[in-house]
C-alpha cells in the first residue's frame, strides 16, 4: 500500500524544486508531487506558475490535460482493469462488471468505505496474456474470475 | 561452480509470476545446498510460455515453462539443473518453431541477455554499428539509413534518411533525437519488451541519430504504464554514462550525446509525435499543425529527430552490417524485418520478428495457433485502436504498408490483436469512438466533436433505431474525421469503425453484405 505524506507549503516546494535543472520541468514535477502527496492539490498550482513563470490558467491546463493526475486523493488501494482492445478480446468486459458488481462502484470511482478506487487503464502492454490489471502498481495478467477476486479481496483487507 | 539460470524480468513475465518464481529458486537452492546464479533477462517473446526459465547447461540453454512459483521443487526434484526432463521442459528455445521461424535482428539479443549488463551488450555484438557510424561520420551514416529503406516504424512508414537528412541540413544551435515510446496502441508491446530486454540498443540507435544529425540531446518519452521499461531504461542509461558511452566525447570520438527518460501521464494522443513535443516541454498534450515539421521546429522549436523505438533500435544493425544487409529482407518499398505482435483472443501471443511480406493469415493462424478460446476467428484487428478490423477473408494480405493500405487498413506499430466469432463488432465500432472522444486533444473539430457525435449514432444504431439512416450519418461523420481531423486520433478512429460496418454489417443491425472482396 503506498504511503503518501500530509501536504505541507514547504515540503511540496522542496520537491519541486528538484526538477528545476531541466528543461521542460513541468510534468517530473507534477509526477513528483503526485507521488509525495497522492494527488495533486490545488495548492500546489500557483507554486508551479511562480517557479516557472507561467500563468495559474497553463499550469491548470496541464494538470487537467493528462488522467494520471489526481485532484483529490484516491482510496487506500488502487485497482486498474484494462479495457483496451487486446483485453475486451479475452474477456476483459466480462471481468470489469464481475470488479464492480463485486465492490458496489463504477470504474473511475472509489469504495464508499474508501478502502479501493477501481480504474480502467488502457493498456499496460501485457496484450499477448490479457486480460490484465494492476493493483497499487504490481501488475498480473492472464485474469480470470478467481484471481480478480484474489486482488478484489487484497485491495479491501 | 553455481548454475546460471535466466529469469526474465519482462513486465509480462513479472505479471505472470516471474519474481516469485525466482524467489521460489534461490530459495529452494538453499534448502537443497544446489547453489545457482539467477539472472534476470528480458523475455524470448513466446509470451504464452512465460514465465519461462532458462538453465545453462553444458548442452546450452534448456527452457522450461510456464513456471509457477510452486513448480520449482519439482523442477530440482527432477534434475532441472541439468537439463533434464519435466513437463513443463521446453528444450532449447532456439529451436522452438515460434523462434526458429522468425529473423531477428531488433530482437536478436532480447531474452539472450541481462539487459542492464553493458558487457553482455557488448559480447554479443552490441555497439559495433555505434564503431561503424564514427568511421563513417554524419553523411555516411544517413547514406547507409537511406540505402537500408527503414521507414519509420511508429506507423506512418515515412523514411528515415529524409528525415534525418533535413534535420541535419537545419540549422540550430541546439538539436534533438526524440524517442517516441508512448506505446499506447492496445496490442502492441515491441517498445516495452525492447526497452526491457535490451536497452542498450536503444542509446545505441539515438547515440547514431546524434551523430547523424548533430543532435547532443535525447530525449526517451515513454508511459507512466510502463514503470518496468523506465526503471530498464534509466539504469541503462547510468551504466552506458558509467561506460563512457554517453556524455561528452563518446567512446573517445569528438562527438558528445546524453539522454534522459521521460514519463508521460496516460494520455493516449500524446503518441501523437507532436503532442508528445508539447508534453515533454510542459504543455498540454496537443498536437501541433504541420508545417511546421519537428524536423525543423520541433522539441523547444528547435531541429528534432522524432522517431519510434523501433525505426531508432533497427539503426545499430543497419549500421553494423550495412544497409544493404538490411534492405535485402522485406517486399516492395517495406524492407526489412517488422517486429510483429502477436496478441488478444489467441493461443500463441508473442513477438515475432520477420521480413515483411508474410501473410496475416500465417501470423494469426499458423503462428498465433488461431484463438484461445478455440472459437473461430472472426477478424483481427491490426495497428492499434486506430487500426482497421480485417475479416478472415481477407487474411491472405501481405504484412507490407502498402498491400494493407490498398484495404483500406494499416499495420501501424505492428499489432495484431485476434478476436474469436462471439466478439460484437458495432460494440467494437462503438468503442473506438468512445476512445477517441476521451482521448481527443481537443484541438480540431471532427476530432473532438466528430467522436463525441459517434458515439451518439453508435449508441442509436446498437438500439435499433433508424438504423439505416443513422449508418449513412456515420459513414459521413467517418469521411469527415478522415479528412479534416489535424492527426491520426481523429483520422484514423473512422478505420476500425467503418472496416467493422464494411465487413460485418450484420452486427449493426444492417442486412449481411455479400462478401464482394472473394469476386476480386
Amino acid at each position: 500500500m503506498p504511503h503518501y505524506e500530509p501536504w505541507s507549503d514547504e515540503r511540496a516546494r522542496a520537491v519541486i524544486d528538484e526538477f528545476t535543472h531541466l528543461e521542460g520541468p513541468l510534468m517530473p514535477m507534477l509526477h513528483a508531487v503526485q507521488e509525495t502527496f497522492g494527488h495533486v492539490p490545488d495548492a500546489v498550482v500557483p507554486m508551479l506558475a511562480e517557479k516557472l513563470n507561467v500563468s495559474r490558467a497553463e499550469v491548470h491546463g496541464v494538470v487537467t490535460f493528462y488522467h494520471d493526475f489526481r485532484h483529490e486523493p484516491a482510496g487506500r488501494h488502487v485497482l486498474k482493469l484494462c479495457r483496451a482492445e487486446a483485453c475486451q478480446a479475452a474477456g476483459g468486459d466480462a471481468l470489469a462488471e464481475h470488479a464492480e458488481h463485486k465492490l458496489g462502484c463504477k470504474l473511475g470511482e472509489t469504495t464508499a468505505d474508501g478502502r479501493v478506487t477501481v480504474e480502467p487503464i488502457y493498456c499496460l502492454g501485457l496484450c499477448a496474456t490479457a486480460p490484465s490489471a494492476m493493483l497499487d502498481g504490481r501488475i498480473v495478467a492472464r485474469l480470470n474470475e478467481r484471481r480478480l477476486d484474489a486482488l478484489i479481496a487484497e485491495a479491501q483487507s | 561452480m553455481p548454475i546460471r539460470i535466466y529469469v526474465p524480468k519482462d513486465a509480462c513475465a513479472i505479471a505472470c509470476g516471474a519474481d516469485e518464481v525466482a524467489e521460489a529458486i534461490a530459495a529452494v537452492s538453499l534448502v537443497r545446498n544446489e547453489p545457482v546464479e539467477i539472472v534476470r533477462n528480458g523475455s524470448r517473446g513466446m509470451l504464452w510460455l512465460e514465465p519461462m526459465i532458462e538453465v545453462v547447461t553444458t548442452d546450452g540453454r534448456i527452457a522450461y515453462g510456464p513456471v509457477e512459483a510452486g513448480d520449482v521443487e519439482g523442477l530440482f526434484a527432477a534434475g532441472f539443473l541439468t537439463g533434464a526432463d519435466h513437463a513443463l521442459r521446453i528444450g532449447k528455445p532456439e529451436e522452438h518453431p515460434f523462434l526458429a521461424k522468425q529473423t531477428r535482428l531488433t530482437f536478436a539479443r532480447c531474452g539472450i541477455i541481462d539487459p542492464a549488463s553493458y558487457e553482455d551488450y557488448r559480447a554479443h555484438g552490441g555497439y559495433r554499428g555505434l564503431e561503424r557510424a564514427l568511421t563513417l561520420g554524419p553523411a555516411g551514416i544517413i547514406e547507409e539509413v537511406k540505402t537500408s529503406g527503414l521507414r519509420g516504424r511508429g506507423g506512418a512508414g515515412f523514411p528515415t534518411a529524409i528525415k534525418w537528412k533535413t534535420v541535419a541540413d537545419a540549422k540550430g544551435d541546439q538539436k534533438y533525437i526524440v524517442c517516441n515510446a508512448d506505446e499506447g496502441d492496445s496490442g502492441t508491446f515491441a517498445d516495452r519488451m525492447i526497452m526491457e530486454g535490451d536497452p542498450f540498443e536503444l542509446i545505441e540507435g539515438m547515440t547514431i541519430a546524434g551523430i547523424a544529425v548533430g543532435a547532443t540531446k535525447g530525449y526517451v518519452y515513454t508511459r507512466s504504464e510502463y514503470p518496468h521499461a523506465i526503471w530498464a531504461m534509466e539504469k541503462a542509461v547510468e551504466v552506458a554514462r558509467a561506460n563512457g558511452m554517453l556524455g561528452a566525447n563518446i567512446a573517445g570520438s569528438p562527438y558528445s550525446f546524453d539522454m534522459e527518460v521521460r514519463m508521460g501521464a496516460g494520455a493516449y494522443v500524446c503518441g501523437e509525435e507532436t503532442a508528445l513535443l508539447d508534453s515533454l516541454e510542459g504543455k498540454r498534450g496537443t498536437v501541433r499543425a504541420k508545417p511546421p515539421l519537428p524536423a525543423h521546429k520541433g522539441l523547444f522549436q528547435k531541429p528534432t529527430v522524432i522517431n519510434n523505438v523501433l525505426s531508432l533500435t533497427a539503426v545499430p544493425h543497419i549500421l553494423a552490417d550495412g544497409g544493404q544487409f538490411y534492405a535485402d529482407f522485406g517486399m516492395g518499398r517495406s524492407r526489412g524485418t517488422m517486429p510483429i505482435q502477436i496478441a488478444g483472443n489467441v493461443k500463441f501471443g508473442g513477438l515475432f520478428e520477420t521480413a515483411f511480406g508474410i501473410t496475416l493469415g500465417e501470423l494469426v493462424n499458423d503462428i498465433g495457433g488461431g484463438t484461445a478460446t478455440g472459437k473461430p476467428v472472426k477478424a483481427a484487428q491490426v495497428g492499434g485502436p486506430l487500426g482497421a478490423y480485417v475479416p478472415t477473408w481477407q487474411f491472405d494480405l501481405p504484412f507490407d504498408y502498402e498491400s494493407f493500405a490498398a484495404k483500406d487498413a494499416l499495420i501501424g506499430h505492428g499489432g495484431i490483436v485476434v478476436f474469436d466469432e462471439s466478439s460484437d463488432l458495432a460494440k467494437m465500432a462503438r468503442f473506438a469512438m468512445e476512445f477517441c472522444s476521451v482521448e481527443s486533444c481537443g484541438k480540431c473539430t471532427p476530432c473532438r466533436i466528430g467522436s463525441t457525435r459517434g458515439v451518439e449514432l453508435m449508441d442509436k444504431i446498437i438500439a435499433g433505431e433508424r438504423v439505416t439512416a443513422n449508418l449513412a450519418t456515420l459513414t459521413d461523420l467517418c469521411q469527415t474525421m478522415k479528412l479534416g481531423s489535424l492527426c491520426a486520433l481523429g483520422g484514423f478512429t473512422p478505420y476500425p469503425v467503418l472496416s467493422a460496418l464494411n465487413h460485418f454489417p450484420e452486427d449493426f443491425g444492417a442486412p449481411p453484405r455479400v462478401v464482394l472482396e472473394a469476386a476480386e
